[in-house]
């Protein structure tokens, strides 16, 4: 330490930048990145390790929970365990049961918090410290986002849970992150005949939006979709994530002269709305001559359960409900009962989802690569899986597929079977172009393998 | 040298090697063991240990030093994000001008902020900030939007202008660098089945962690970390004496929100993206908790608990049941479930749990934090040769917030 304070001499600088040198110098020999093709290759490993990162605290977490349900049973099936559910309807036959390329599958866990900056440190926690090839889950578009640009720039698959939002898919989009579930627009699309059917076309609408990402691709979406066929919009109204209690929201509802209510809330925030809207007798009034009417755009079986006898009849969209008929949904309905005794929400359907088309599109690419991953999936076509025939759009990597539009039932025989499919809107009517004002601004960039 | 006394120095070159040296030393276990689980030495949690240290540090300067217990220091941190993704997006890659104004933009922020908070002390000050930083919470996640773009948090893009740089490599967004050594980059050794990651990010964290420790000693031990001392002892007096606690004060407010601002801006320079709950009153919550639990007012402390928290946060959040079953795969069936069932509220989401039981007994049993813990089985080792002596160091340096 003594040299610290003497005047540095012609000498010591030459010795100090020559040792300066040799350390920058150092990583390039020492760089073990550089002898793999793409980021934690399993190489000649018999084991592979996927990452899920769902949220198992905060306001998502029954979601999050059933998420992770439908992992195990993926996992399960993929090592060729369990009855094999989904993998047996699936339209593709490369996956044998015997893990994904031979190596058997292993997983990690993650707690999101759903909190952006909790899901990046636990991504990067499993990418980094437990080697995971693909990170997969999650329960909110704001999560979904940050996660997937951070598997963008490590160099690692994304497949997104649970995410609603537009921006997912659009101006977030990115060339390693895949959504199965639908989004705001197809929702908005899918709602807007049946509502004409339901309500007409002269109709004011009221919006109460959460206010956040979510909330606002969501209004403009039932919005735009309902104002094409006649309706009014009179107010949007915004209201804070975290309110609990929406009757100074609903207050002025009643003195405007609105016909419909459109709840653009989600999880715990549309229980308390919709409670509160109900309790205001929205219900049984009467506006313009017309009954008054509620509308949730996006309905999960959890909230339906939550909100409880206030669902009825109300009308909604979802991605999947356990009560389809198809050979598909019946198998993975009948699997994932047996395992937990329950049948499985939407968020699990999705995610069991992801992870078999993840382990199906490594073996059709023949590698873990990233960038084979992302070739095999784009502008794949399968069927099988729930939703009928779906196309994986290579230009912004989202599903195409039917969209649910569901009404809470009036006689529900359990606590499981609160809602009821009204009508299964054909993939046609939900299509959009890649570069709909929507989901405009973003680029997909290219396939980013890590290394 | 360097202006420390012989004790200080002494601390500081321990706290020297082990910042050079933690990815080795948090890699005690050999990559392929069991116990690989409870490794932290991984790229993102040492730069959390190292960022969240400033934080806590700089934290300390003021509710160490002064006594004022600010609840919104999580407000500066954020600002501090923002301020260094702007940079990013609009300049360059180089993460240089991005903690530069992360730093400038958190002390702007606090000065006003302290400005007017400090008006008031004691709870109502608490109250203030606190109310302070949830209205930038607020802002941040909805009204300003177009700014931090909301809940999503603040992100590159493809086609950000980064006028000293490029937008975008063959499709990519150019990773942060320091004059082109990238922040992830770095390099492992594989020494026999242990595997240790030397990364660049880490290392700049480690430089400025280090660097802030070093102020945050030569403050305590100055004339005007004596005058902060004075303001927390008793703060009617000092008026009395003919000195005004006021430009004090508001100095350590503005310095320690210069901290959070750093800490902000190697954050987003490791990880490029500022969320709005950062900011949230939880998150100041965090800094509190990790001061307290290290040692309030001791120069170690801040950076021993945030640490404690992060470890806690990052590793124990990750054990799932399958991994308990896995370590008591040993014993028979039914008292494997046993044990699974006892140990499963404290693992997984129930890291908070097992922290808030932490956090209990600390406060309890050792109110001078994890310092005065250390210091207490120190003196079990001492007490032979010269008991009386060590244990009136100790009592001195450990000396506790109220």
């Amino acid at each position: 330490m003594s040299e610290i304070g003497k005047a540095a001499s012609r000498r010591s600088v030459l010795k100090g930048s020559l040792a300066a040198g040799a350390a920058i110098a150092m990583p390039t020999i020492f760089t073990s990145q550089a002898k793999a093709a793409f980021l934690n290759d399993p190489g000649a490993a018999s084991t592979v390790t996927l990452g899920f990162n769902v949220p198992q605290s905060g306001p998502y977490a029954d979601e999050g929970a059933d998420e992770l349900r439908a992992y195990l049973l993926a996992v399960e099936h993929l090592n060729g365990e369990g009855d094999g559910g989904m993998m047996n309807t699936f339209s593709s036959k490369a996956l044998k049961g015997n893990g994904i390329l031979g190596k058997k599958v292993e997983y990690v866990t993650g707690d999101t918090q759903t909190k952006s900056d909790a899901a990046r440190a636990s991504a990067k926690s499993m990418i980094e410290k437990d080697g995971a090839i693909m990170i997969t889950g999650g329960s909110s578009s704001g999560v979904a986002v940050a996660v997937q640009a951070l598997c963008q720039e490590a160099g690692v698959i994304f497949m997104a849970g649970l995410t609603h939002s537009n921006d997912t898919t659009g101006k977030d989009k990115k060339a390693n992150g895949f959504r199965h579930f639908f989004n705001s627009y197809m929702s908005g699309a899918a709602l807007a005949p049946v509502l004409k059917n339901a309500y007409g076309t002269d109709r004011k609408a009221y919006h109460l939006t959460a206010d956040y990402n979510w909330g606002y691709t969501t209004e403009e979406a039932v919005r735009t979709s309902t104002e094409s066929m006649g309706w009014e919009t009179v107010e949007a109204v915004k209201t804070p994530l975290a309110q609990t209690d929406f009757s100074s929201y609903i207050t002025p509802v009643l003195q405007s002269d609105a016909d419909v209510l459109v709840l653009n809330h989600y999880g715990g925030n549309m229980v308390n709305s919709l409670t509160n809207a109900v309790q205001f007798g929205l219900r049984d009034r009467v506006a313009n001559g017309k009954n008054f009417e509620i509308i949730v755009p996006l309905y999960s079986r959890l909230m339906a359960k939550g909100a409880g006898a206030n669902v009825k009849g109300i009308f909604g969209s979802t991605n999947w409900h356990w009560s389809l008929q198809d050979e598909a949904s019946k198998a993975f309905v009948q699997s994932f009962g047996t395992k937990y005794g329950f049948p499985p929400s939407q968020a699990a359907h999705t995610c069991y989802v992801q992870a078999l088309l993840y382990a199906d599109a490594v073996e059709r690419g023949g590698s873990f690569n990233p960038c084979s991953v992302v070739e095999a999936l784009e502008g794949f076509e399968f069927d099988g899986m729930g939703n009928g025939p779906t196309l994986y759009r290579a230009e912004d990597h989202q599903c195409f597929k039917d969209v649910l539009v569901v009404k809470g039932k009036e006689n529900p025989s359990s606590e499981f079977d609160l809602l009821e499919i009204v009508e299964v809107t054909p993939v046609a009517q939900v299509t959009y172009a890649p570069d709909h004002p929507q989901f405009a601004g973003g680029q997909l960039g290219t396939c980013n393998p890590g290394a | 040298m360097l202006g420390l006394n012989s004790k200080d120095q002494k601390l500081f070159l321990v706290v020297i090697v082990v910042t050079l040296l933690a990815p080795f030393i948090l890699n005690p276990f050999p990559e392929n063991s069991e116990l690989a689980q409870f490794n932290a030495g991984y790229p993102d949690l040492m730069q959390r240990f190292a960022i969240f240290g400033i934080f806590a540090i700089g934290f300390n300067i003021l509710f160490g030093l002064t006594g004022y217990l600010s609840f919104g220091h999580a407000a500066f941190l954020g600002v501090g994000s923002y301020a260094g993704v702007w940079m990013l997006k609009l300049l360059s890659m180089n993460v240089v001008p991005a903690i530069i104004m992360s730093v400038i933009f958190a002390g702007l922020f606090s000065l006003l902020v302290g400005f007017v908070s400090l008006r008031r002390s004691g709870i109502y000050f608490s109250i203030l900030t606190l109310a302070f930083a949830q209205m930038s919470f607020a802002l941040a996640y909805s009204v300003l939007t177009p700014i931090t773009n909301g809940e999503t948090g603040l992100q590159l893009a493809l086609d950000d202008p980064r006028i000293l740089g490029v937008s975008q490599i063959d499709g990519s967004i150019p990773p942060t660098n320091f004059f082109g050594l990238e922040m992830r980059d770095g390099f492992e050794l594989a020494l026999g089945p242990w595997v240790f990651t030397l990364n660049f990010g880490y290392y700049l964290c480690a430089v400025f962690v280090l660097g802030a420790f070093y102020l945050s000693m030569r403050i305590f031990n100055s004339p005007f970390g004596m005058m902060l001392r004075a303001i927390k002892t008793n703060q009617t007096r000092l008026p009395y004496t003919g000195m005004n606690p006021k430009p004090y004060t508001l100095a350590a407010f503005v310095i320690s929100g210069m901290y959070a601002g750093l800490a902000g801006g190697l954050m987003v320079a490791m990880d490029p993206l500022a969320g709005a709950e950062r900011m949230q009153w939880t998150a100041s919550g965090e800094v509190v908790l990790m001061t307290i639990l290290g040692g309030a007012g001791t120069l170690l402390g801040p950076l021993l608990g945030a640490g404690v928290i992060k470890y806690f946060e990052n590793i124990f959040s990750k054990i799932n049941d399958t991994i308990l079953y896995e370590w008591f795969s040993f014993m028979p069936d039914g008292l494997q479930d046993v044990f699974v069932f006892l140990i499963h509220p404290f693992i997984g989401k129930g890291w908070h749990l097992t922290l808030g039981i932490m956090f209990m007994l600390v406060v309890i049993f050792l109110p001078g934090g994890v310092v005065e813990g250390g210091q207490r089985f120190m003196r079990l080792f001492k007490r032979g040769d010269k008991g009386s002596k060590s244990s009136g160091d100790a009592a001195r340096s450990a000396s506790p917030a109220e």
